[in-house]
């Protein structure tokens, strides 16, 4: 026997003088066809009747029209106070339709929304801005305060702590600035090769890689790796224990959290910053010597070369900008954890912002510092 | 008997959005205090307002003849020293265990030697039934374990004044009444003045001794008084509908 056809959903108003009719026919599916509405009043009305005979099966789909057209009455009347009739209706559908009407739609619940016109959206946009300007400033502000307190000897935070970041921020990021580095100078040393033996002057593969590790390519890459290791991790714990009232429970206790979590993280990444840059320094060289040597420059030639080309002032430029770079990605990273917000999502979109801030922070430094160094001839 | 919280004309408010305004009430020496009404209503808000962690948009806050709310860092920093407070979601430090998060408020608020400390942190967990639990991290016990440990590191430093956000809620009905009588037995025995947030009627009634209840339509308090008599006697329809889950009569009994 074949399979009953499911007539298709229809609603049609009926008017007859004052009274108002709304015949209801079909399957009333929320996987089925289209519900088709003909005849509605202009001037919006509550049924008076309703005609149910030709109706079928129906889900939420039919209760949700109802009220849908219930409640756009209700919004368009001043007088709410009117209530639609349901007699008539199946018992179910009446018993459905009662307990979503029983409690009135609550005023002033939709959130305010952004600004429809381009000026909205340009005024919107600059006082963020100022907003985000003004709290990096007042945290930079409370970074010295807190500072100052360390050198008074006047903050408190676990030392066990500080060794916990010194050794999360340090020794554990040796394998991947090891990884990093070493193909840096690898790469260098390639790209090097092939240009300088045009001009038969392979030998000078050894000062290019040098001079560009130790000047930018070791302390960008290492500031790079710890802003996606070490700041993220930043954010995630100090948004997560602010989150989780950690932070408040802190500030109960007579802890300053701007000591407890924010100090310690940004002396230790200031700590071991230069010592990770000179780690990757050597590392990039040693890379460079690797292809240097598959090219017939002999290891000794190519660090003696090396050494020849750097003198102390090279060497210790990436080292002193390890030290900024070091207390922009702490920074960034603690600031976006202080400030996020309390969910787990905001966790989330503060690790985000963490890191494509230090990164961004970390650039623009460096075209500053190459301003700076270009100026003094260095 | 001085009162040793008072409240004058608090109004809290985020930015422009007020919360609750003209607040007036006192909570006396030893009293259980019930901050009640319905979700969403402020009670936590208020509860951040009175130990300091929100600033009230108008107002102030009065603990003895001491204006805490017009008082400097240092302070206040001494003022809530003499605060315990346990956080609705616990708020236990998750990075140490149980026993560090007694022990690192003792460490740092004074000279005890290590073995005072330990001997310490052992009894206030076992005050909550939680002996042996020093070395177990929040993350490794159950949702009631974790509100009694946060209870027993809001009572580290022998505060005066005990918070507790929400100290029974999702807790099965037996831990709910354990945990009542942890608190009828501190207030009994240590004396201290307890503050709870809540809006289950049952603890409402059994250890409270006094309530406020924070009315969401009129964004004010709506009576405050004994749980007890407020349920049957209360003027205000909405505390009576509230204490009554619903069930009260039009007029309050004579």
């Amino acid at each position: 026997m074949p399979a009953k056809p499911h007539p298709p959903p229809s609603a049609a108003w009926k008017q007859d003088g004052e009274e108002l009719t709304l015949e209801l026919a079909g399957d009333w599916k929320r996987d089925g066809p289209e519900v088709k509405v003909s005849g509605k009043p202009l001037d919006s009305r509550l049924p008076t009747f309703y005609n149910l005979n030709q109706l079928g099966a129906y889900d939420s789909s039919l209760p949700a029209f109802l009220f849908a057209h219930f409640r756009s009455i209700a919004s368009s009347e001043k007088d709410k106070t009117e209530q639609p009739t349901l007699d008539g209706l199946p018992a179910k559908l009446r018993g459905l339709l009662a307990l979503a009407l029983a409690v009135p739609e609550e005023s002033g619940t939709s959130l305010p929304t952004d600004a429809d016109s381009v000026l909205g959206k340009l005024g919107l946009m600059t006082l963020s801005f100022f907003g985000k300007v003004q709290s990096f400033l007042e945290f930079a502000g409370l970074t010295v305060l807190s500072l100052a307190r360390f050198c008074m000897g006047r903050a408190r935070f676990r030392t066990s702590d500080f060794w916990m970041v010194l050794q999360q921020c340090g020794a554990d990021a040796l394998p991947i600035v090891a990884l990093i580095s070493f193909l840096i100078g690898l790469i260098l040393a390639f790209v090097g090769n092939v240009q300088l033996t045009h001009f038969g002057a392979n030998l000078y593969v050894a000062d290019l890689v040098g001079i560009a590790m130790v000047r930018e390519m070791g302390v960008v890459m290492t500031a790079i790796i710890m802003s996606g290791r070490t700041g993220a991790a930043f954010a995630a714990q100090i948004g997560s224990m602010k989150a989780n009232e950690e932070i408040d429970a802190l500030r109960t206790f007579g802890f300053n959290p701007f000591d407890f979590l924010v100090l310690p993280r940004l002396l230790a990444l200031v700590l071991m910053m230069p010592l990770l840059t000179i780690y990757a320094d050597v590392i990039g060289i040693l890379g460079g010597m690797l292809v240097g040597s598959s090219e017939g420059i002999p290891p000794e030639l190519y660090w003696n070369e090396t050494l020849a080309s750097l003198d102390m002032t090279n060497s210790s430029l990436g080292v002193i900008k390890s030290v900024f770079f070091g207390a922009t990605i702490a920074m960034s990273g603690c600031m976006m954890g202080m400030q996020a917000g309390k969910s787990s999502a905001a966790v989330g979109e503060a690790t985000t912002q963490a890191v494509v801030a230090s990164i961004t922070a970390i650039v623009v430094l460096d075209s500053a510092f190459a301003a700076i160094f270009t100026l003094l001839d260095i | 008997m001085a009162a040793k919280i008072i409240v004058r004309e608090l109004t809290m408010a985020y930015g422009h959005l007020v919360v609750m305004h003209d607040l007036n009430f006192e909570i006396d020496d030893k009293d259980i205090f019930v901050i009640m009404g319905g979700s969403g209503c402020g009670k936590s808000t208020l509860l951040r307002h009175l130990i300091g962690l929100q600033e009230p948009a108008k107002g102030s806050i009065f603990y003895g003849d001491e204006d805490f709310t017009a008082s400097d860092a240092d302070k206040r920093s001494a003022f809530m020293k003499r605060f315990g407070v346990m956080y609705q979601s616990g708020a236990l430090w998750s990075s140490l265990t149980l026993g560090e998060n007694i022990s690192m408020p003792l460490e740092e608020s004074g000279k005890m030697n290590a073995a005072s400390v330990r001997e310490v942190v052992a009894y206030k967990l076992a005050l909550v039934g939680l002996s042996g639990f020093e070395d177990f991290y929040p993350a490794q016990i159950s949702g009631g374990m974790r509100k009694r440990a946060a209870i027993a590191r809001a009572m580290a430093l022998d505060p005066d004044i005990l918070f507790l956000d929400e100290p029974s809620s999702g807790l099965d009905p037996l831990s709910s009444r354990r945990l009542e009588d942890l608190i009828l037995g501190l207030r009994d025995s240590q004396g201290s003045t307890i503050v709870i947030v809540t809006h289950e009627l049952a603890s409402i009634f059994s250890i409270g001794t006094k309530a406020l209840f924070l009315d969401t339509a009129t964004k004010t308090q709506g009576a405050i008084g004994p749980p007890c008599e407020l349920r049957d006697h209360s003027d205000n329809p909405a505390v009576r509908l509230f204490l009554n889950r619903g069930d009260t009569p039009a007029t309050p009994p004579p």
